[in-house]
């Protein structure tokens, strides 16, 4: 059932005293929680129960990093974001480059418009991959919702992956109930994803009654993966080894709308609305929700002293081969799109493609002694 | 406002849906009052969200229902005179239409690896009955349980694999409590039998013990305040009323009860260092029996450690419950650890009442705590011993077992022992009384070290006969 409000029975005490401490917190909610914004959220909620204490838990719980800025709030339905919207707009604005509440966002799944895209080297460029996520309309998010709409969810998404063809085709593998020997071979190809313990997810309520209604769905090829219920309804990854992002993000629009298709004729979209985008759980996941990179080599320019500041002005970012949060081996970086919102999905993974592009040339001409002075991009 | 009907109808729209075999029950009502436009939802109630097939074909024809204009077709054949109604089928479902739309059946939990008290007690019936109610404070029955469900247990280890919330959730969510209570508590059924309460020290006998075997004695119990919610439901504001409450109590303790308090979050770098080498400070709880519980939340707000001057009486404060009260010295004098023990718990309750407030109590459960096992006395007393040659004795765990003891690491729950030195403490808190476990301790500690005395001497020990359970 739908997690409890608690919320009229707290309305008796003071803002004083349910206000949270947030003193010791860098996360873009301490940032913009004040005392009134509290004051005027906190006899709110959505109408499935969801309340300002709950949209912020993890970020009272998490006070963050002194120099990474998490988000530290979440949504739990599609009105959260309308209903809470005196909190949630500035940390978006602030997360998203100064993204205005009266903004429009664009939406470009037409992989036609993406020039290039199929020559990067694969000397280099070892894989691409293209990820987003979306949510299902009609149910709550994963911070809040209950096991039978879970399950719900689940059977939707088996419907709609089952009915898929050619290079489409493919099994789902809910996590309860996969044999050991499925289970090996998904960790050995690296698409099993397991009980979160991060506790910005933990603290959000997200990995409440794991593994029920859970799963991992893949086409036969293995270039095409559906993640059930885990951060997101749906986490939705297209990959493959070398360096055609052209063909992966040809894979990611086609396998998507085909998906999409199917949750329309079931009267359940997916969410989204011309001034989000793709709504999910995550504020920083808003608008495309889309992280397209590579696996690259780059060694020389990885140690160069412009390499942060390339990367920005290429609005690029870079993260360990692990994901989020781990180291580079190898001089082998993670690169990726480092915006989400007020831009296309193609306009991403062009600056994917071009950027990438750029530091390979970059990289051999680190390689032969020269200088790369010359090539330093302007802001993007 | 409803109206209902029950109907096996045929609709035909550009689907071509034919839901003959289907009975439908159609509900049209109001959506949750803090929805921003006034509208009107429909719903077809099917139990479509289970996971047999059968179901799942339901479901398809369900959410093909739901479509707009099948509803107006529907809403027409009722003749309910569908002018004016909007279909609100693009937002998240109210809470109340949402009760409707998952049965029980959808929601209820997935127990078959599972192996705690919970599971063990929790029928679909049960469930079914108890979802949709809530406590005063709005606590519901998924909440008391989620730890349970997401903790399934060990097979050796049966932990208890519920919480309540507040009071009332031993009440209301009886159905539950009740035989969680009975299979952990021996037997103990709280809707005929009455708890005894004593905390008269002058009683214990033997309460010296001999220090050449004992280092240390120890008795802990936990109390809550009454009208205010516990650790997994309270909001900021509660739990900062909690310390509030408590701190102020305490500041009136004086003589050998005299202390301080520290706050978590404010303690000073000197003072947690401290609190470390005295081995007083608690830590945010790690474990996932506790974090599902959510009584890890805000931490550390409004958490903190008082302990007296001659640091033999300490209180947590709002760690797994409101307060854990704490007497402890080295040495072998349980009797005098027990004398404060009951001193400092009637000061602080004489000083509580004084403004107003009380713990949480009553003569079916006792002390009101937020586990399960912690009812009744919620008394733990022990002592760390050294046992050298009973350790190594087949007999040993026979004779803890009969004298309703239980041996834990010197880290206490769930650590290995270290040396021949255990944590030996009672293992009943519910069905009788401080004084009486208190003595059951005793007695059962000192028949220990005349065991061990023995096989020293080369002589044989005895299995003592196992203690009668309830006074019937």
């Amino acid at each position: 059932m739908t997690k409890n409000c608690h919320n009229d029975y707290k309305m008796k005490f003071s803002v004083d005293d349910e206000y949270p401490d947030l003193t010791k917190h860098n996360n873009h909610m301490a940032k913009v929680l004040s005392k009134e914004i509290y004051g005027k959220l906190r006899s709110k909620s959505t109408p499935s129960g969801f309340t300002v204490d709950d949209v912020i838990q993890t970020g009272v719980d998490n006070p963050g990093h002194p120099f990474i800025m998490t988000v530290g709030c979440v949504a739990g339905d599609e009105e959260s974001y309308e209903v809470f919207k005196d909190l949630l707009d500035p940390i978006i604005s602030d997360r998203h480059g100064g993204y205005k509440p009266t903004d429009k966002h664009k939406t470009d799944l037409n992989f036609e418009n993406l020039k290039g895209g199929d020559d990067l080297d694969p000397n280099y460029v070892l894989s691409s991959r293209v990820r987003t996520g979306r949510s299902i309309k009609g149910f709550t998010l994963p911070p809040h919702n209950s096991r039978g709409e879970r399950r719900a969810i689940q059977n939707l998404s088996i419907e709609a992956l089952s009915s898929l063809e050619g290079e489409f085709k493919g099994k789902y593998y809910p996590l309860d109930g996969m044999t050991d020997a499925e289970q090996e071979q998904l960790i050995a190809d690296h698409f099993l994803f397991d009980k979160p313990v991060s506790p910005l997810l933990t603290c959000a309520g997200m990995a409440r009654d794991w593994p029920d209604a859970r799963g991992i769905w893949h086409n036969d090829n293995k270039t095409f993966l559906v993640w059930v219920n885990e951060e997101d309804h749906l986490r939705v990854i297209s990959m493959q080894k070398g360096g055609n992002m052209k063909e992966v993000f040809r894979r990611f629009c086609v396998g998507l709308q085909k998906i999409e298709e199917i949750f329309k004729k079931h009267n359940h979209g997916f969410m989204w609305n011309e001034h989000l985008g793709y709504i999910l759980t995550c504020p920083s996941n808003l608008g495309t929700g889309l992280r397209g990179g590579v696996h690259v080599k780059l060694p020389k320019l990885s140690t160069h002293a412009k390499f942060e500041e390339i990367l920005t002005r290429l609005r690029l970012q870079k993260r360990g081969t692990g994901g989020v949060d781990t180291a580079s081996v190898g001089g082998v970086f993670d690169i990726s799109n480092a915006d989400r919102l007020g831009s296309s999905e193609v306009d991403q993974v062009q600056l994917v493609v071009d950027g990438v592009k750029l530091m390979v040339e970059m990289e051999k001409k680190l390689e032969k002694g020269e200088s790369i002075d010359g090539m330093i991009p302007a802001q993007k | 406002m409803m109206i209902q009907g029950h109907h096996n109808m045929r609709i035909l729209d550009t689907h071509q849906v034919s839901i003959s075999t289907l009975p439908v029950r159609v509900y049209v009502s109001t959506i949750h009052k803090s929805s921003t436009k006034p509208c009107f939802c429909v719903f077809i109630c099917s139990p479509f969200a289970t996971e047999n097939p059968a179901s799942r074909k339901m479901a398809s024809s369900f959410t093909r229902l739901i479509s707009k204009r099948n509803t107006a077709v529907l809403l027409a054949g009722l003749g309910a005179g569908t002018a004016g109604f909007l279909l609100s089928e693009n937002s998240s479902l109210a809470a109340e239409a949402k009760k409707k739309l998952y049965p029980p059946s959808s929601d209820y939990p997935d127990l078959r690896k599972h192996n705690n008290c919970m599971a063990s007690a929790l029928t679909p019936a049960i469930y079914a009955k108890l979802r949709d109610k809530v406590t005063p404070n709005n606590w519901t029955l998924d909440q008391c349980i989620q730890t349970g469900v997401d903790n399934p247990g060990h097979p050796f280890i049966k932990t208890v694999g519920c919480v309540a919330g507040d009071e009332e959730s031993y009440e209301v969510f009886a159905e539950l409590f009740d035989p969680v209570i009975k299979d952990r508590h021996n037997g103990y059924d709280p809707r005929v039998m009455k708890h005894p309460t004593d905390l008269d020290a002058s009683k214990i006998t033997h309460g010296m013990f001999d220090e050449n075997y004992v280092l240390s004695s120890r008795v802990r119990t936990g109390r809550s305040i009454r009208g205010l919610s516990l650790p997994p439901a309270c909001s900021r504001a509660e739990r900062r009323e909690v310390e509030r409450v408590v701190v102020t109590a305490l500041a009136g303790l004086k003589g050998d009860l005299a202390g301080h308090y520290y706050s978590l979050g404010d303690m000073t770098e000197k003072e947690q260092q401290q609190l470390i080498d005295d081995h007083f400070l608690f830590d945010k709880p790690v474990s996932p029996l506790l974090t599902c519980a959510f009584m890890a939340r805000d931490w550390p707000d409004a958490r903190g450690i008082w302990h007296n001057n001659d640091k033999t009486f300490l209180i947590w404060v709002n760690e797994e419950d409101h307060t854990r009260v704490i007497s402890m010295e080295k040495g072998g004098n349980m009797k005098r650890v027990f004398e404060r023990f009951c001193n400092g718990l009637k000061q602080v309750e004489h000083l509580i009442q004084e403004r107003g407030w009380e713990f949480m109590w009553n003569e079916r459960l006792g002390y009101v705590l937020t586990c399960p096992s912690n009812l009744g006395t919620g008394l733990r007393a022990g002592v760390h011993v050294r046992l050298p040659k009973l350790s190594k004795d087949t007999r040993f765990s026979k004779i803890l077992d009969n004298l309703r003891l239980q041996k834990r690491g010197t880290g206490g729950v769930d650590t290995a022992a270290t040396g021949d030195t255990f944590d030996i403490s009672n293992l009943d808190r519910l069905g009788k009384s401080e004084v009486e476990l208190v003595q059951l301790l005793v007695d059962g500690v000192n028949y220990l070290i005349e065991c061990e005395k023995r096989l020293e001497k080369g002589q044989d020990i005895k299995i003592p006969s196992p203690i009668v359970q309830f006074r019937k």
